[in-house]
């Protein structure tokens, strides 16, 4: 089971480096939540893996707890998920935002980002006038 | 005695408690402004002198407030000789500089702001002189160099001025930094940072090993600050400050500081070759340098500038030679310096003030019509000549006795040549301040009519004057403060006489030589100083600009090579630098052997494994097909809520699978706006080297895991199994960690929960309002978008599972506490029922039925989580103590009521707003986009007639 568990966490990893390599939001997104199950499932088993023994106390003993795995990873982990769902949906927010300011959800920059740059317009188009279009996958219709 | 060495940290706390007063009584006018100014140094004065005559009798007077032991960091006081000796200058001298600046500023000029600044320097000061803990004495010395920095940029206006606070501030702070690195060395040697213990343990820091870097740091931090050479040339350009300021930082207390420490370490760093060899070479040459371009600068501030610098190196030097004698004459000349050359500045600052120039070329002659102000003038300068009854005299004396007695690299004559040529050119600069300004006829071309300032303007200098001349008749009145200080320094027990006649002997012929040597120079310093205006030089200013440009050069080179606008390229070397980090710790330490066995892997876990690592695999291939992506990623988090069930995680199984339903339903509403598909950018060379990368990651992420899970280890958690029913009141042990024995972390995350809610909440309304939000108005969609937006199937459905969903939300709350469940869980479950209702009738049609604000609920969600906390402080316990006990309503059967389950309800209220408010911040874009708001649930509506329906299918 260990072995399954590594194997999986390392998947996990590999799979979200690589899409957090990528050039789309995205994208980056999508590796970022890979990232995520991968950092939870790691801190998980840092309380080793244990089958039936759940940390809800039965049949309350004192001094003896090798019926109940470990609790504290877990109660991280509980909260770890929460709170990456709110970072993912920031993220989420920020893509969105980017798009549709700049028309496109790359994530790089064309050049280095100089503080004393000068801005010039580069497009000097009227903003009103470029609207966006919307575009859905092709799908086939019925009537 | 309790309460007099109480009286230490009120002492040093007072200029800071002052300093809050000026900005807010100039409304009352000028005077006003001063006199509250003064009053908290004439406190502090009064509170000194009541401690005076311990200090005197030998007591060393303590205070400490602890502060984080662990650390050693106290916030602890001492009082000795030294520190009275030090306390008396800057709150008196502080004293003199207030009433002074009241007459010097115009009424142009802010006087509240240089009040404020003027105090805040003074209690950084006294800090300074009063800290018994090294950190705490630390941080009183960077306040000095910030305090400084506002005092010396005070008129903003003057582009002079804001250069020389940048150079002060840059050079000193520079200095500052070096220092603490030498200090927190030190205190590591001794083991402690308490002043007291590291100078008593002098023996053992000249030992050590590390003593040199220590030495050497410290030096640098003192060096800046008391402008020795090569760091001398801030000092001048600082002169841009108004002259109060000059006067007090320049002359009496800041570069003061430095010769301070020294002082102050000098039982537990005088006395090597080391010291002496770089302390007193440079106190040297930086005596004789500054004293030789004093004589060449005709503006008066900087000519008392670079005799400033003299007199310091003057003061270094002493201290540098480790004997006690040369430590009573570091002693009495700083109070002889600290006395004629704050009234030497007052006196430059009357006569800028009242001729409008400080430039020597165009003054002389003013002592026929400035006689006062000409009086304190020459009697101040023949003391910094070192003439024979002024205080100068007796000091300059000691010193030139201890430079003819000190050979330097087995020369025998050199330092005291070298100090000899120092005072000549000392009388050279000082006669000509006299003979230059105030002698000479009386010329009819001076920017403004003099004449003596009124009595508050010289006062002050004047009241010094009587310590020139009184000192400098009777040294025997000064000598018990200077023994109490020298003792102070060396830690023995001196005995001395200070007086004018000690017979003929080498340091008496010393100074006639440099008296008759300083006149010819005056005599003939008009050709002199042709020849110096034609003897190239290195000009300190240019210099230190062209380093500063040159550093902004190569750091903005390096910025724009590391920070090139490729995120994607910061993550591939976070990511590599990572792994190479980890390798490297992986490398270093032994690891222990397994101690556990492979748990046995059933069947079924196989098969969810499979389905994990194809879906991985899946996510990752067709991640350009962002719906597809998005629907494998559903998988995923199936496969982990599944494999946390098995693996003895109820709770994290239900949060994952409702985090997950969450998750899902915002990336496909953000999908609705974004690019459906990613194009293909990088080339296969690049993909290869991110999967290379990536694999590296993998692997090495899975094999640390896999050693992990192999490896006994010991657990708190046994405490928290063990208390969790006794002491938190449930069974359900993760619960019970997350509202009680982690409750703080717990608040902490819902807290940030809400601020994310909150914080997409602004951007999307930023977002609307700008131009995108225009954009979007005019926004096309395809054509082949759905016609029945909100079929009636899901209508239905979604109707019925409301109660349901909600029911088992508030029973999975309830349960929380002893079952697998809680206020996290149960807030998603929520969430979820409410969203399926804004999928199935629409956003709009829903939101018309919602009576609270999602805002409402995260806040309402932090204050009661908040007053569940604080309602333990009421029962005497700390924040967020929980409390139960168990009730009986028949016909209910026995049940338990904890304040954990209020705490509960918090985060439940906190997340579910947060979510909510995140999923319609989201859907909010729709609505901008020109989405119809529906009057009725579903399009079509089976039991109303044809006819209403499709008139609102045109309506939409």
């Amino acid at each position: 089971m260990e072995l399954l568990v590594a194997s999986a966490v390392g998947a996990l990893t590999a799979g979200g480096v690589y899409l957090i390599l990528r050039l789309r939001a995205f994208t980056v997104i999508l590796g970022l939540a890979l990232l995520s199950y991968a950092v939870n499932i790691f801190l998980f088993s840092t309380g080793r893996l244990a089958v039936g023994k759940p940390p809800v106390l039965d049949g309350y003993t004192v001094g003896d707890f090798s019926a109940y795995t470990d609790p504290l990873p877990q109660a991280l982990v509980l909260t770890a998920i929460v709170i990456s769902f709110g970072m993912t949906a920031v993220l989420v927010m920020f893509a969105l935002g980017a798009y549709l300011e700049a028309g496109d959800d790359k994530i790089d920059m064309d050049g280095p980002d100089q503080p004393d740059r000068q801005i010039t317009a580069t497009t000097p188009q009227d903003p009103e006038s470029d609207g966006i279009t919307f575009d859905f996958e092709p799908r086939e219709r019925d009537a | 005695m309790f309460s007099e060495n109480g009286l230490l940290p009120i002492i040093a706390i007072l200029p800071f408690l002052g300093a809050l007063v000026p900005g807010l009584m100039i409304r009352a006018g000028r005077n006003a402004c001063a006199s509250f100014t003064a009053i908290p140094t004439v406190l502090a004065l009064v509170l000194l002198a009541s401690l005076a005559p311990g200090v005197m009798s030998g007591t060393v007077y303590r205070a400490e407030i602890t502060w984080l032991p662990q650390l050693q960091l106290s916030a602890s006081f001492f009082l000795d000789g030294l520190g009275l000796l030090f306390a008396f200058m800057i709150l008196g001298v502080g004293l003199l500089i207030t009433l002074y600046a009241r007459f010097y500023l115009s009424s142009k000029d802010p006087m509240g702001q240089f009040y404020t600044y003027l105090l805040l320097f003074q209690g950084a000061m006294l800090g300074i002189v009063l800290s018994d803990n090294i950190l705490l004495l630390l941080i009183f010395w960077e306040l000095t160099s910030l305090s400084s920095f506002l005092l010396i940029g005070y008129w903003k206006h003057l582009p002079e001025g804001r250069q020389g606070a940048r150079m002060a501030l840059t050079v000193t702070g520079a200095g500052g930094l070096a220092m603490i690195g030498g200090m927190l060395i030190l205190g590591d040697i001794v083991g402690s940072y308490q002043l007291t213990d590291i100078l008593a343990a002098g023996d053992q820091v000249k030992a050590s090993a590390w003593y040199a870097p220590a030495v050497i740091l410290i030096l640098l931090g003192a060096f800046t600050k008391s402008a020795q050479f090569p760091f001398h040339f801030w000092l001048p350009h600082a002169m841009a400050a108004p002259t109060p300021v000059s006067a007090y930082l320049h002359s009496a207390t800041m570069v003061k500081a430095g010769v301070f420490l020294m002082a102050r370490m000098w039982p537990a760093l005088a006395g090597t070759d080391l010291w002496f060899y770089v302390v007193a070479s440079v106190g040297l040459v930086t005596m004789v340098l500054g004293a030789i371009i004093a004589l060449f600068k005709d503006d008066l501030k900087a000519l008392l500038a670079f005799s400033t610098v003299s007199h310091l190196g003057l003061l270094t030097m002493l201290l540098g030679f480790g004997t006690p004698e040369a430590a009573i004459a570091a002693v009495f000349h700083i109070i002889n310096h600290l006395i004629f050359k704050a009234a030497l500045f007052m006196t430059a600052g009357i006569v800028d003030h009242e001729t409008g120039t400080r430039d020597i070329k165009r003054l002389g002659g003013l002592a026929k019509v400035m006689p006062i102000t000409a009086a304190i003038g020459t009697v101040a300068a023949l003391s910094m000549a070192g003439f024979p009854l002024f205080n100068g005299f007796l000091s300059k004396e000691a010193m030139l006795h201890e430079a003819s007695h000190t050979s330097w690299w087995e020369n025998p004559w050199i330092v005291g040549a070298l100090a000899t040529l120092g005072a000549l050119f000392s009388v050279a600069y000082s006669l000509r301040f006299i003979f230059h300004v105030f002698a000479g006829p009386v010329r009819d071309d001076y920017p403004a009519k003099p004449h003596d300032p009124g009595f508050g303007m010289w006062a002050a200098p004047a009241f010094l004057c009587v310590f020139v001349i009184a000192i400098g008749v009777a040294p025997f009145l000064a000598t018990p403060v200077v023994k109490m200080a020298a003792e102070a320094v060396t830690g023995e027990d001196l005995s001395f006489y200070l007086k004018i006649w000690h017979g003929v002997n080498t340091a008496l012929l010393m100074s006639v030589a440099a008296i008759i040597g300083g006149v010819i120079l005056l005599v003939a310093h008009r050709p002199l100083e042709r020849l110096w205006a034609v003897m190239p030089r290195p000009e300190a200013k240019t210099i230190f600009d062209s380093l500063i440009t040159a550093t902004q050069q190569v750091m903005r080179w390096l910025t724009g090579m590391l920070h090139q606008g490729a995120i994607s390229r910061y993550l591939a070397i976070f990511v590599a630098a990572t792994v190479a980090l980890g390798l490297i710790a992986f490398s270093g330490g032994a690891m222990g052997p397994a101690t556990r066995d492979l748990t046995p892997v059933p069947p079924v876990a196989v098969v969810g494994w499979v389905l994990l690592m194809a879906a991985v695999a899946m996510v990752v291939l067709f991640h350009r097909m962002r719906f597809r992506a998005l629907v494998v990623i559903g998988v995923i988090g199936l496969m982990i809520s599944v494999g946390f069930v098995y693996l003895s995680a109820p709770d994290l199984a239900l949060t994952q699978i409702s985090v997950e339903t969450v998750t899902i339903l915002l990336l496909l509403l953000a999908l609705h706006f974004l690019p459906k598909q990613s194009p293909h950018e990088s080339g296969p060379a690049r993909r290869a080297g991110d999967a290379t990368l990536a694999v590296i990651a993998g692997v090495a992420v899975a094999a640390l895991a896999y050693s992990f899970m192999m490896r006994g280890f010991s657990t708190i958690s046994d405490y928290h199994l063990a208390n969790s029913k006794s002491g938190g009141g449930g069974t359900n042990v993760v619960n019970v960690i997350l509202v009680d024995f982690r409750g703080y972390d717990t608040y902490g995350e819902i807290i940030v929960l809400g601020i994310a809610g909150l914080c997409i909440f602004a951007l999307m309304e930023t977002l609307l309002n700008g131009p995108a939000g225009r954009k979007l108005r005019k926004a096309e969609f395809g054509p082949d978008r759905s016609r029945d937006r909100h079929p009636l199937m899901m209508v239905v459905a979604t109707r019925v599972m409301l109660p349901i969903a909600l029911m088992v939300g508030v029973y999975i709350f309830l349960r929380g506490h002893n079952q697998p469940g809680g206020g996290f869980v149960a807030g998603l479950i929520f969430s979820i029922a409410l969203l399926m209702q804004y999928m199935a009738s629409g956003f709009a049609w829903t939101t018309r039925r919602q009576r609270i604000e999602y805002h409402a609920l995260i806040g309402f969600g932090v204050v009661i989580a908040g007053l569940t906390g604080v309602g333990s402080w009421l029962a005497g316990r700390p924040f967020l103590t929980s409390n139960f006990g168990y009730f009986e309503i028949p016909p209910i059967e026995e049940f338990e009521l904890a304040t954990a389950m209020l705490f509960d309800l918090g985060v439940f209220l906190c997340v579910l707003g947060a979510v909510m408010l995140m999923l319609y911040s989201l859907s909010r874009l729709a609505r901008h986009a020109g989405e119809t708001v529906n009057n009725e649930p579903m399009d079509y509506d089976p039991s109303r007639s044809v006819q209403a329906s499709s008139s609102a299918e045109k309506g939409a």
